[in-house]
């Protein structure tokens, strides 16, 4: 009997839409180019929704306000920034990454608090109430943009990226941009991270097993509760962490940011398959991917491409690219 | 002395009474069947001792102390292993990692205590082939083996396992009577739900029926084996068809 073979297919649909993508854009450069942003965007994604989809497992709990720990994360890191002009503005890479990392830092702390709040304030009361869950959290998410507007305002303030990381490497007719580079880097440290959490440690095996069946956890002597306070603000402050990246991205944030990042964390956990981080994974690559591709091949497709890709894999498997068992 | 006393207990789920009063002691170092029809109410007694119900009346004693209205976590901590009759097995994590997280002294499979993993492999072959292959791949009975091994990978004051005969093959139920004489032998309390008569009458010491919410019988399992009348009474036994 062979027990355990991985499922590999997944995977293969994400490199199956890299190669399928190739011959359509025409220039491999392009291509190339769009692949490093795709897979920048997506690891992004990731890193906003992998708190998210191991919430849901955990306890059943539809955070609709996560949006809201993007937000913070972002507008605390154009303060951070502002306060260290000199450091952005300094031609020295690593100044810069200082700056960067300082931000990114303080956005995590910020945004893990408020999750802590969250939690406890807004999610506690309702567990296991998923339609009370999305109006107290949605109403939650307006709370918190309501503040925000009140700290730095309505308007959208610019995240200018530092001087360092502006403009791209440029390979032959290719050209990647640095920031690009750095999204990924960070996305799969976070990533490996993650991983390495999740499958060597305790912990990981906790939540692994709580995302299954938190019930027979608590049989086997453990408090899940506790576990999912960690998780939610862990995810809170990867969510404050990701709202940085996407604003650098963007180069700019409005109080809105959140909402709108909010649809697409929903389709890549529906699409990884709710409660898999492996699935979230695979699954915010490929709503990066799809997105450039199809913003470079069909601007007009590009706003429903990710909604169709989601339809297409709910198609192929019901229940996500890679399913939780028990769930 | 029992390590287990019920007096009494009540539970309801929702707007359904369907514990009635139950009175229940567990001797230690015994087996103990709880036996009934389908709906008696005694996966409710084990989910009402674990806490996963809570008790909305009566007293739940463990070693003395009392249980009810207690979270889960503290009563497993207390000393009592539970084995639901789903099993309860983490079908995404490899068997290693499910035994792993019921040992709650181990962070890791090499921090095992080795001499017990290796009475464990003794008792159930197949976890050792398969222990580094996801659990959820197992046959359902190699999951119920990996069920009860979770529960006895380290010293538990109380086993409580609901139904593991359920839905398997003869020559698995067999294999699992072996493995409980062999808890038996060691002087460890168990609290087994069973419908399997047979099997019953092969483990138990002690007994109690159940029907309709309430504990109708208790006594010694020797005594209602020899008893067909009270079988008959109890349990609506026809002998032809359960032995």
């Amino acid at each position: 009997m062979k027990l355990g073979a991985f499922d590999w297919r997944p995977l293969i649909l994400l490199v199956g839409l890299m190669l399928l993508a190739l011959p359509l854009v025409g220039a491999p450069s392009t291509w190339l180019t769009l692949t490093v942003a795709g897979l920048a965007m997506g690891l992004i994604v990731f890193v906003i929704a992998s708190g998210l989809t191991l919430v849901f497992g955990l306890m059943d709990v539809l955070n609709f306000g996560h949006g809201v720990f993007i937000a913070m994360g972002a507008f605390v890191a154009t303060s951070v920034m502002g306060g260290m002009g000199a450091w952005v503005a300094s031609p020295s890479l690593l100044l810069n990454l200082g700056a960067i990392f300082a931000a990114m830092l303080a956005a995590m702390a910020v945004a893990g608090g408020i999750g802590w709040a969250f939690e406890r304030v807004i999610v506690r009361p309702v567990y296991g109430q998923h339609l009370k869950q999305i109006l107290i959290t949605m109403g939650g998410m307006i709370v918190g943009e309501e503040v925000i507007k009140v700290i730095w305002g309505p308007l959208q303030i610019p995240l200018p990226l530092p001087e360092a990381l502006r403009g791209s490497f440029v390979f032959g007719d290719t050209a990647i941009e640095k920031y690009r580079v750095l999204a990924v880097i960070i996305g799969l440290l976070v990533f490996g991270a993650l991983l390495w959490t999740l499958n060597r440690t305790k912990v990981g095996l906790l939540v692994r097993a709580g995302v299954q069946d938190r019930e027979m956890v608590e049989s086997l002597g453990y408090r899940i509760r506790r576990l999912f306070v960690g998780v939610f603000v862990t995810g809170s402050a990867l969510a404050g962490l990701g709202g940085v990246m996407w604003g650098l991205y963007q180069q700019s944030v409005t109080p809105q940011i959140g909402a709108q990042v909010n649809v697409l964390i929903f389709i890549v956990i529906i699409i990884g398959g709710l409660g898999s981080t492996l699935g979230c994974f695979v699954g915010a690559l490929l709503v990066g991917l799809m997105a450039n591709y199809t913003g470079f091949l069909a601007p007009k497709v590009a706003l429903f491409s990710n909604i169709g890709l989601m339809v297409a894999v709910l198609l192929w498997r019901p229940q996500g690219l890679y399913p939780v068992t028990n769930r | 002395m029992n390590v287990l006393e019920l007096e009494a207990v009540q539970t309801h789920i929702g707007a359904y009474h369907i514990l009635h009063g139950v009175d229940l002691a567990v001797p230690e170092g015994e087996v103990t069947m709880l036996l009934g029809r389908n709906g008696a109410g005694k996966t409710t007694t084990l989910r009402t001792i674990m806490g996963l119900w809570a008790a909305s009346a009566g007293r739940v004693s463990f070693k003395g102390q009392p249980i009810q209205g207690r979270p889960t976590p503290e009563i497993a901590q207390a000393g009592i292993a539970y084995v639901p009759e789903s099993m309860g097995i983490f079908g995404d994590l490899t068997v290693q990692e499910n035994i792993v997280l019921a040992a709650r002294n181990a962070r890791r499979a090499s921090e095992l205590d080795s001499a017990r993993l290796d009475w464990i492999f003794g008792l159930f072959p197949a976890l050792k082939k398969f222990w580094l292959a996801p659990a959820g791949k197992l046959s359902g009975g190699q999951k119920q083996m990996l069920a009860v091994a979770r529960a006895i990978v380290e010293p538990r004051a109380l086993l409580l396992i609901d139904e593991p005969s359920k839905g398997l093959a003869p020559s698995i139920i067999n294999n699992l009577v072996s493995c409980f004489r062999e808890l038996k032998k060691q002087q460890t309390t168990i609290l087994l739900v069973e419908q399997n008569f047979m099997m019953a009458k092969a483990l138990g010491d002690s007994v109690a029926v159940m029907d309709n919410g309430r504990v109708v019988h208790s006594g010694r399992m020797a005594e209602l084996a020899a008893d067909e009348g009270l079988q008959q009474r109890l349990l609506g036994l026809s002998l032809g068809a359960h032995q």
